[in-house]
């Protein structure tokens, strides 16, 4: 609030038009910058979609051609024979399905505990939940995958769920939206008899559907993105997942240009048609998750 | 209902998560100091060497390396994200047109597979024949750089497209962040004869402070463990330009089979995470003190 004491230049003597003409040029600044920042963002998607549909000779040309020639649309056709794509899809929809139910479902179970129930201990495990979302996995990789060995879980798709489920992330989102559900709503269902479980239920659960679509879409993103814990753990071909072989198909077929970005076209449009259905949930999940964090 | 009563409630509603989470986050991390000390190949179990991984990692012109590429991206990505994502939020902040199409848009690149992304960026950047260089060179630059084909160009590469990954994300933050300001100070300012630079200083960053606050720390972490982008658009190359301490830990751990050292360096790079976020807490703090 100091800041706003200190003393601004008096200017008494400008017209009250002024202001007006400084939003306009606000506004000029503002819509230049949108339309600067939207090509700096749309233009490596565009490349993308565009060198899917060229021929490989046609990706790289000087000077750059921005429209292919002629759409090579049976580009994907072609890369379900040419690849696994079905395999790394079927492998990638299973995981994100199963690792966000678990996290949707353990996630708002805990959040209850941590919010509406209290105890001993209650608040210090907390800050240990959160405590961790500072400490990048990168750094536990090792002894997780040493462990995860251990119960012979390695190369199998459970070792991913394994790591991916039970996120504190989930945790912290829920109990951030339970937080704004008063206690007396709880405290009058405990009166009427309703046990723990039956508030969660069909109190709780009911009420945070909005809290719940957040988390399982950033969920749901996450995992189907996830390119590390694959690349750590999946080592047979037929549980790869679509970054998995992608990259793989990359490697293997360095010249085929299109049938590259074919590939990735279809590995980025699940996920996008998803956020925008989903969009105004993911954008509150991040909210959320940041504003509090 | 009694304290026991409720023990008991608690944990049953805990249990499902905290099984996982202590089982698969807690145990690692505790053991993680306990590997650093250790040397485990991929022939035998661990052994206590005591200090000898931290020895090891002195003489280890490698490992030096790696730190200073992730200092180097650290340096540049957080100020070059931060500017980028706070100015594009107060700039969508005005009531504009078209506002709600470019914050979809804007969260593109995050939400898009990191796979893709690095394939497309690194044709982009391709030094002959890629649109970047076309550009420079419609602009006048005779001699563009080789991008990641360039042990001097490749972490300019990646930290352009690290921050072009992440401003929307941090955007979607500030802006949420913005919502916060009461309108009254602006009005205030207004009357008291500030322009929108003035205004921008003396309301909107220091009301900003928390959401800022937070998003250093998290851009801080962000780079420290940067790992896919760099396995997936350069691998560390060329030669180690670009090699980073995650991608060194992953080198030595899952390349090389040296759990025990790969572990010291992931210490490391924990500790690393662990300190900045305390400083920057304690700054933060006395700050506001």
């Amino acid at each position: 609030m100091t800041t706003l004491v200190t003393p601004a230049p008096v200017r008494t003597e400008t017209p009250p038009t002024r202001p007006r003409t400084g939003n306009r040029i606000g506004r000029v600044l503002g819509y230049l910058a949108m339309v600067v920042a939207s090509v700096a963002v749309l233009l490596p998607f565009y490349w993308m979609v565009v060198s899917s549909l060229k021929t490989n000779n046609e990706v790289f040309t000087i000077p750059v051609t921005w429209l292919p020639s002629k759409p090579q649309w049976e580009h994907y056709v072609d890369i379900w024979t040419r690849s696994d794509l079905t395999t790394w899809l079927g492998n990638t929809v299973l995981l994100s399905v199963v690792v966000t139910f678990l996290q949707v479902l353990t996630g708002s179970f805990a959040a209850y505990g941590f919010s509406k129930i209290r105890f001993p201990g209650r608040d210090a495990l907390f800050l240990l939940y959160i405590g961790t979302l500072a400490v990048p996995w990168q750094s536990y990789m090792i002894p997780q995958f040493v462990l995860l060995s251990k119960f012979h879980l390695s190369d199998t798709l459970w070792s991913i769920i394994a790591i991916q489920a039970f996120g504190a992330i989930g945790v912290f989102l829920m109990k951030q939206f339970y937080e704004s559900i008063p206690d007396e709503l709880v405290d009058a269902a405990r009166i009427d008899g309703m046990s723990e479980f039956g508030i969660y239920r069909r109190i709780m659960l009911p009420l945070s559907t909005p809290a719940l679509a957040s988390l399982a879409l950033l969920t749901l993103v996450n995992t189907w993105n996830d390119f590390l814990g694959p690349l750590l753990y999946l080592r047979s071909s037929n549980l790869w997942t679509i970054q998995l072989g992608l990259r793989t198909f990359i490697s293997q077929y360095s010249a085929e240009y299109a049938l590259i970005m074919t590939g990735s076209v279809l590995s980025v449009l699940p996920i996008v048609v998803i956020f925008l259905l989903g969009q105004r949930y993911f954008v509150e999940g991040v909210a959320t998750t940041g504003l509090k964090g | 209902m009694t304290r026991g009563r409720n023990t008991v409630l608690g944990w049953s509603f805990l249990l499902p998560n905290f099984a996982g989470f202590a089982v698969l986050t807690m145990v690692p991390v505790v053991l993680l100091f306990y590997y650093a000390f250790t040397t485990w190949d991929i022939f035998g179990g661990a052994e206590w060497s005591g200090l000898d991984n931290a020895r090891q990692m002195m003489h280890d012109a490698s490992f030096w390396t790696a730190l200073r590429n992730t200092l180097y991206y650290t340096v540049f990505h957080i100020p070059l994200t931060l500017v980028a994502s706070l100015g594009l939020a107060v700039l969508l902040n005005k009531r504009l047109r078209a506002v709600a199409f470019f914050r979809t848009v804007a969260f593109f690149p995050y939400i898009a597979s990191i796979v893709a992304v690095a394939q497309v960026w690194n044709m982009l950047f391709s030094p002959g024949y890629g649109p970047v260089n076309a550009v420079l060179r419609a602009v006048g630059v005779d001699n563009p750089p080789g991008w990641t084909t360039s042990a001097d160009w490749s972490m300019p590469a990646v930290i352009v497209v690290g921050t072009w990954r992440e401003m929307g994300y941090f955007m979607l933050i500030f802006l949420a962040g913005l919502q916060t300001v009461p309108g009254e100070l602006y009005e205030a300012a207004r009357v008291d004869g500030a322009n929108a630079w003035q205004r921008l200083w003396a309301v909107t960053l220091p009301c900003l402070r928390p959401t800022t606050f937070f998003v250093v720390v998290m851009l801080t972490i962000n780079s420290f463990k940067v790992l896919d982008l760099i396995l997936v658009m350069t691998n560390g190359g060329p030669g180690q330009s670009t090699l980073v301490l995650a991608q060194y830990v992953y080198r030595k751990g899952f390349e090389e089979n040296q759990f025990g050292y790969a572990s010291a360096v992931s210490v490391v790079l924990f500790l690393l995470c662990f300190l900045v976020t305390v400083v920057q807490f304690a700054v933060n703090r006395r700050r506001e003190a």
